[in-house]
């Protein structure tokens, strides 16, 4: 019954979030919206693990948050740099 | 519960992702697609496929579609006429798809052909056929060898083409311009 109201909880936050990504004026918003997108899946993978009485789902959801720092620190670079690499100069490699 | 507001959730962004026409916009909102897509593969116990949607879908796809924003334009060129020919097209496929999971065994059927075909001979047999202790080993490398050696060459191929494209060096300038040599980002 706790994890259930938990569960439904995390939607909600999570349709509050998705409004913020799709109405979000600036940039920024997105990227914070998308962030708490992922972390809100994070919980609601962990609390539906609990919910279905498989805690082994806390392992995946660890997973989930490793992809998404990766995602967010991407994004993050890409706002700041205007692109993903950084510019090498003389590098006969080029840009890789 | 769950898989029906997230089904929801995945409409709407799918639907946002037309109307907005800031490019940046969209990749993220993929982003926030596929998470939710395997979010809905996890809740259906098929956690391989949602691993592989979560790591390539919201990781690998977001940062490729970022890079490929970084050497192209951020928005959208703005069409006002309808094209109805896709359309049609777009609307007749999915009719056809929709049409197709008609005849699908449902959701944990415990008749689906898939748990009384084979996979009876596989869990009694295959040891002694095979050899290998692990049910899934065995399926993969004898059972299905020849699907996996076709996933296989295809991964291969796909990676050897990935390496040709960004792998080539730069060619070296005449000496001449050798001095003009300076990195020029996109």
């Amino acid at each position: 019954m706790m994890f259930a109201a938990a569960a439904l909880g995390v939607l909600v936050a999570m349709a509050l979030a998705m409004f913020r990504a799709f109405a979000g004026p600036t940039v920024f918003d997105r990227i914070l919206a998308v962030n708490t997108a992922g972390t809100l899946t994070v919980v609601l993978i962990s609390v539906y693990g609990f919910l279905s009485e498989r805690p082994e789902f806390l392992d995946i959801a660890l997973l989930y948050a490793l992809i998404n720092f990766i995602g967010t620190v991407a994004v993050t670079k890409f706002v700041q740099f205007q692109g993903l690499g950084y510019p090498v100069g003389d590098h006969e490699d080029g840009d890789i | 519960m769950i898989i029906i507001s997230l089904l929801f959730f995945m409409t709407a962004t799918a639907i946002s992702m037309l109307w907005l026409r800031d490019l940046f916009a969209v990749v993220m909102l993929s982003g926030i697609y596929s998470l939710f897509a395997a979010v809905i593969y996890m809740v259906m116990d098929a956690v391989d496929v949602a691993f592989t949607e979560a790591a390539v879908g919201a990781g690998i796809s977001t940062v490729l579609m970022l890079g490929t924003l970084a050497l192209t334009k951020s928005k959208e060129k703005v069409h006002k006429k309808i094209a109805y020919g896709p359309l049609a097209l777009v609307l007749i496929t999915g009719g056809i798809l929709v049409y197709g999971t008609l005849d699908m065994p449902h959701y944990g059927d415990a008749n689906a052909p898939i748990h009384s075909h084979v996979a009876s001979r596989y869990i009694e047999k295959s040891g002694l056929e095979v050899g290998v202790p692990n049910i899934v080993t065995s399926v993969l490398a004898s059972y299905r060898g020849y699907d996996t050696l076709g996933e296989t060459a295809v991964v291969f191929t796909a990676a050897i083409g990935v390496l040709v494209i960004i792998g080539r060096r730069k060619k070296k300038r005449k000496k001449t311009g050798a001095v003009n040599d300076g990195g020029d980002i996109a």
